[in-house]
């Protein structure tokens, strides 16, 4: 369903921005806290961040778009 | 029977044996610092995360008729800049070909193969004979040769987290060094303050 909204919108290309938020996030964990169980969570918290980040900067670019 | 103490669980400080030694082998393998300390599970997440990623944006830089690896190389041409290859040699060792295929094609012969070696200068009388132009390198690869470049300059500068990690540790720091902190400055403003109240008198 999602792949053919991305694909609706032209926006295929977003598939390869997911294994870069998923191994950023789980690095940037790593480097902040020693246990495995500390690291993921912290890693499922910061792709939230990036993905809400996104979003945000997606939908600010998009209404600018629209504007102009 | 005297009272014991109630036992605590003792959290082990963490021991990152020689820093130096940890960080130089964390650049040149993403998790070998890890490994070299005993951090067994982080050598491998950094590894698989890192290398995981290098790979990948070599495969995407691929391509049947240009060869592969083909967005990671090193040029200072003054046609071809390659700046983001110092994100890329962050990844350490599996990026330095580059520089090996790059010091060929400045002498004039001819690489080893087409792996990460740099695509020929148009018009220079010294290039290498034949390799691909920067220009058919983008024709052919189009999209992907900025989607890899991306991967493989993230790969780079994620492992310079990993041995910032492998130098000095996780930036959270141990509880037990924590507590060593905490209780270091309470003794040094109790000790400031008995200065204080020394020196005004009583």
């Amino acid at each position: 369903m999602n792949h053919f909204l991305l694909a609706a919108l032209g926006l295929e290309d977003m598939w390869y921005a997911v294994p870069l938020v998923i191994v950023v996030s789980l690095v940037y964990a790593a480097t902040r806290f020693e246990a495995t169980g500390l690291i993921l969570e912290h890693a499922v918290r910061t792709a939230g961040w990036i993905v809400a980040f996104m979003a945000v900067v997606f939908a600010v670019l998009l209404l600018v778009n629209w504007w102009l | 029977m005297p009272d014991t103490p109630e036992k605590q669980p003792s959290v082990e400080p963490l021991a990152l044996k020689d820093p130096a030694s940890a960080a130089l082998l964390a650049f040149l393998i993403p998790g070998l610092g890890h490994l070299y300390q005993g951090r067994t599970a982080k050598a491998v997440l950094f590894f698989v995360c890192i290398m995981g990623t290098f790979v990948y944006g070599l495969y995407l830089g691929s391509g049947p008729e240009v060869g592969w690896g083909r967005v990671v190389y090193w040029s200072w041409q003054p046609s071809d800049k390659r700046l983001y290859y110092f994100c890329q040699v962050g990844v350490g060792l599996p990026a330095m070909p580059a520089i090996v295929q790059s010091i060929r094609a400045r002498h004039g012969r001819e690489p080893f193969g087409q792996f990460m070696a740099p695509p020929r200068i148009e018009n220079d009388p010294n290039a290498a004979p034949g390799g691909i132009t920067l220009s058919e390198l983008n024709r052919q690869l189009g999209r992907y040769f900025e989607l890899g470049t991306i991967y493989t300059a993230i790969a780079g500068l994620l492992n310079l987290l990993a041995v910032f990690d492998a130098w000095a540790g996780p930036f959270v720091p141990h509880p037990e060094q924590e507590k060593e902190d905490k209780e270091g400055t309470q003794d040094k403003k109790e000790e400031e303050e008995k200065e204080q109240k020394d020196e005004t008198g009583p």
